[in-house]
């Protein structure tokens, strides 16, 4: 196996770079295991500290180091170098997000949509402290633990080309997770939800590319929420036509 | 670069990449998607020459005896040899995506994905073997 490897690394500078990003080769270690991520931080310490981009925790949790390796969404942390030998490895950022500098994308669009979701637990009355805790049973818990597994690392966003042509689009991610806390037995804000996500630009921008499902590092399967939110909202639909009000 | 570092008032300039006109290309599984999508096109044509032939049965033996004419010409012929393709395609793909849509509990336990799947394939072979039974041998 070859000792060393090519990293063909994007680099946008927007001082420098007016045309937009441009590749510069930086030569690396490339031992069983390491990960591109491990590349990267030796071009940073020992090569060119000029390079930008992010990460925090190096083990598949914090979803910070998500970029493009030889064209696919990937975690860079859980991204092997070997696997990619005699190479070169081609890293760029994320794409569909606007490019702040070299690896470094413009995630505030995605924290915004986040928040219109309402991912928290809503409840229409609190139980007072005195009454304990909102228990669940281990079958309540499976209904949601798949999409709680979401640590925001946007590479469904990246995949998704319907995202990438119409950025109003919501997106995987913040679907899955607004479904993540509809499932859960001790929220009630699923109406709330509703009518945030029934909207166009919501679950019905969504055309079942799957894309977004096949690149989640935790197998979240936000092309399943965004379905079976779709069925839900059809349901819902057809019972304010058919069922009167206060049998829904 | 002219005229210095090309900062806006709060930030640098972002660079916005574009998406390209064939982003479909550039990937297998997108190829694949679109192709899902563009059988609906084909799915659309099957039910209106069913239509058509509904119609021509409706009107006697002389105008079925046109119909089967004209479907034996060779476009019309080509036309649904690529129809039966993107059918078929059409069929597979969205029997496939169906486990991810359809979550179904048989008690605690959920079904698997393959269960799903598979009572999809198993409808279309029962529903085709009926129909092939009633127009050839029936």
């Amino acid at each position: 196996m070859a000792d060393r490897i090519t990293l063909q690394v994007a680099r946008y500078r927007p001082e420098e770079n007016a045309e937009g990003p441009t590749f510069q080769e930086y030569e690396v270690p490339c031992p069983k295991d390491w990960v591109v991520l491990d590349g990267l931080n030796y071009v940073k310490d020992q090569l060119d500290g000029t390079l930008s981009y992010r990460w925090s925790c190096r083990m598949g949790i914090c979803g910070s180091c998500g970029m493009t390796v030889n064209g696919e969404p990937k975690l860079t942390c859980a991204t092997f170098l070997a696997d990619y030998a005699p190479g070169p490895v081609r890293v760029e950022p994320l794409r569909n997000f606007p490019v702040v500098r070299d690896l470094v994308s413009e995630i505030g669009d995605f924290m915004r949509k986040l928040a219109t979701v309402k991912p928290w637990i809503i409840r229409d009355t609190d139980k007072p402290l005195s009454e304990g805790e909102y228990r669940q049973t281990p079958a309540q818990l499976e209904n949601y633990k798949q999409f709680s597994m979401c640590i925001n690392c946007m590479l469904c966003y990246a995949a998704c080309p319907v995202y990438g042509l119409d950025p109003k689009f919501i997106g995987p991610a913040a679907i899955a997770l607004a479904q993540r806390y509809n499932l859960d037995s001790r929220d009630e804000g699923a109406g709330e939800r509703l009518e945030i996500l029934s909207q166009h630009e919501g679950i019905w921008g969504c055309t079942f590319v799957g894309e977004c499902t096949k690149v989640c590092p935790k197998n979240v399967d936000p092309a399943g929420a965004i379905q079976r939110y779709k069925l839900h909202a059809a349901v819902e639909t057809m019972k304010t036509f058919f069922m009167p009000r206060g049998a829904r | 670069m002219s005229g210095g570092p090309a900062y806006s008032e709060y930030h640098p300039r972002w660079f916005r990449p574009r998406v390209s006109t064939y982003w479909w290309l550039s990937r297998r599984s997108y190829l694949a998607f679109i192709l899902r999508e563009l059988s609906s096109i084909f799915v659309v044509w099957f039910v209106v020459y069913m239509l058509l032939l509904v119609r021509a049965v409706s009107q006697g033996d002389a105008s079925y005896r046109q119909f089967l004419d004209w479907s034996a010409r060779a476009p019309v012929l080509v036309l649904n040899v690529v129809t039966l393709f993107f059918l078929v395609y059409h069929s597979i793909t969205w029997f496939n995506l169906a486990p991810q849509a359809m979550v179904v509990h048989v008690g605690p336990r959920r079904v698997p994905a393959l269960v799903i799947a598979g009572s999809n394939y198993l409808a279309w072979v029962l529903t085709s073997a009926i129909l092939a039974w009633l127009l050839l041998g029936g």
